[in-house]
């Protein structure tokens, strides 16, 4: 169970001018812009849901998967999940939740993928039978068999991303927060994904949230799906009333759609 | 935790066997010329010499065979580009204080090296004619302070490249800090000649400072240049500055990660 209620977060920008002349200026006088983040986000998710999270670029979908995995902490606002407060109980809390970001890697460079994961079992302290099952299941859904006797730096992003949701999952934990799985997936990749999220989704009940730009994603995954946009929760709605709501789009493509939805919220 | 870590560091260590040969060679080369280099001095002006030459071999070739425990400036680029980069996201989203998990990895990334190299150099200066090669420490006594003073001053150079690492969250560009640190640092702890070395006035300072409590300790305490009160004195000031870089370093750590910005996406 997740909730969210009225939760902000204010970054500041250092900001100058292009130029030799205004970068020496910027040295006595910085101008600090401050850009609102998150501004009074709220939502409930309960167990077992899979959530879409989407809006444009710098909408503050990563600022709020962070805020979820106790990274980030908030200006205000209240968040609990499962009890917990992430990032008042950072140690305790991340022990149950797993999270993938799309754009870094949370596996050791060097060292073939099964080092990671042998590394990850101690740091989350799996008991080794809990281990070996996942592991199993993981190797085998993934399809990694060959993959995991090979360095992370050797391997194509495709093969790395799955090695990354494995790596996430090692745990067992209960809520997954992914944040751009499919970033420069080729096909067959981001449909092995998908199917994998989703079997996870069913066979363990796993909570599961998920930001991205491919509104593929999305259709193919859930059927609740939060729209944000300048740190604002827009809507908060299925699939096909958001799809209903951009109705007589010309062209009518997925892409299309959500276009003309973000220029409707002028996003 | 420590031993996972340095299983992995270990592992990817032994990936990188060019890098481990190449750094052994230097050791051995570096060593040959400290002590000839010492050598001349000592012929010239035997009292002038602040150490007995056995001390001051013993100390030059275990600080070879354990360069990877004690040089400051051997840092984790890992840790700086986890800050620089934002990666700490996912450090953060493991269980376990932040602080806690890169200083076991720094001890298990220095242990692993100074394991892989440590053997071929000390087995080499032990065959070295007396007074060149390394000696035995002078006595049972000595080797028990040698092997304390040994772990306390591993954990003062973690301690203090820790704040190094932690700095990085405040300033980002950590290269006007690491070339400083690099300098004076090796200076000031005894890497580029012994403290003993140093004029009277200079060292009585230099002694308190944090930086002497490196390698300074364990390898006086093994050669007999430090013993008696004065070693217990040492090894009480190693102790205190562990305790307050640790403490320093978990505080700016905890403020950092409050008002922690990740970087880039």
């Amino acid at each position: 169970m997740i909730e969210v209620e009225h939760v902000s977060k204010t970054y500041k920008v250092a900001r100058r001018d292009a130029g030799f002349v205004n970068a020496l200026r910027a040295l006595w006088h910085r101008r600090v812009e401050e850009i609102r983040a998150l501004d009074d986000i709220s939502f409930t998710i309960s167990d077992g849901e899979m959530v879409g999270y989407i809006g444009p670029n710098g909408a503050g979908k990563s600022s709020t998967i962070k805020v979820l995995s106790g990274v980030l902490t908030p200006d205000a606002g209240k968040c609990v999940v499962n009890g917990k407060v992430p990032w008042k109980e950072r140690v305790e809390y991340v022990r149950h939740i797993g999270v993938v970001f799309g754009q870094r890697s949370g596996l050791w460079w060097d060292v073939p993928i099964i080092d990671s994961f042998e590394l990850l079992k101690e740091i989350y302290k799996i008991p080794d039978t809990t281990y070996k099952d996942s592991l199993d299941e993981l190797v085998t859904l993934l399809d990694l068999g060959k993959i995991v006797k090979t360095p992370a730096r050797q391997l194509s992003l495709g093969q790395r991303m799955r090695c990354e949701i494995a790596a996430a999952l090692l745990h067992r934990p209960e809520l997954l927060f992914l944040d751009e799985p499919t970033i420069g997936l080729d096909a067959v990749s981001k449909l092995a994904v998908r199917d994998f999220v989703r079997r996870i989704n069913v066979e363990h009940k796993t909570t599961v949230i998920l930001t991205t730009h491919d509104m593929q994603d999305i259709e193919a995954l859930t059927k609740r799906i939060l729209l944000i946009g300048h740190g604002k929760i827009l809507r908060d709605c299925s699939f096909e009333e958001l799809k209903a709501e951009a109705e007589g789009v010309s062209g009518g493509s997925i892409d299309e759609i959500v276009a003309a939805l973000y220029a409707k919220y002028h996003i | 935790m420590y031993l996972a870590f340095f299983k992995m560091k270990f592992l990817t260590g032994l990936q990188y066997r060019a890098a481990a040969a190449a750094g052994m060679a230097t050791q051995f080369v570096w060593g040959i010329f400290g002590i000839l280099l010492y050598k001349a001095f000592y012929e010239t002006n035997a009292s002038a010499f602040p150490m007995d030459f056995q001390a001051l071999a013993s100390y030059i070739w275990l600080q070879q065979a354990f360069l990877s425990l004690y040089f400051v400036w051997i840092f984790e680029e890992d840790i700086f580009q986890t800050i620089t980069s934002g990666g700490v996201v996912y450090e953060l989203c493991r269980p376990m204080d932040l602080y806690t998990m890169w200083f076991s990895r720094s001890v298990a990334n220095r242990v692993s090296q100074a394991v892989l190299r440590c053997l071929p150099v000390l087995l080499f200066a032990s065959i070295l004619k007396r007074p060149y090669g390394i000696g035995l420490p002078v006595s049972i006594h000595a080797a028990f302070w040698f092997f304390i003073s040994f772990f306390l001053a591993l954990f003062t150079v973690v301690a203090f490249t820790m704040l190094i690492y932690i700095s990085a969250f405040y300033t980002i560009q950590t290269n006007g800090i690491r070339t400083l640190a690099g300098g004076l640092v090796e200076f000031l702890s005894g890497a580029t000649i012994p403290l003993p070395f140093l004029p009277d006035g200079v060292r009585t300072v230099v002694e308190l400072l944090p930086l002497a409590s490196m390698q300074n300790v364990p390898f006086r305490v093994y050669g007999g240049d430090l013993s008696g009160n004065e070693m217990y004195a040492k090894i009480a000031l190693q102790l205190f500055w562990i305790i307050v870089m640790v403490m320093l370093g978990k505080w700016l750590t905890s403020r950092a990660l409050r008002r922690v910005v990740v970087q880039g996406g």
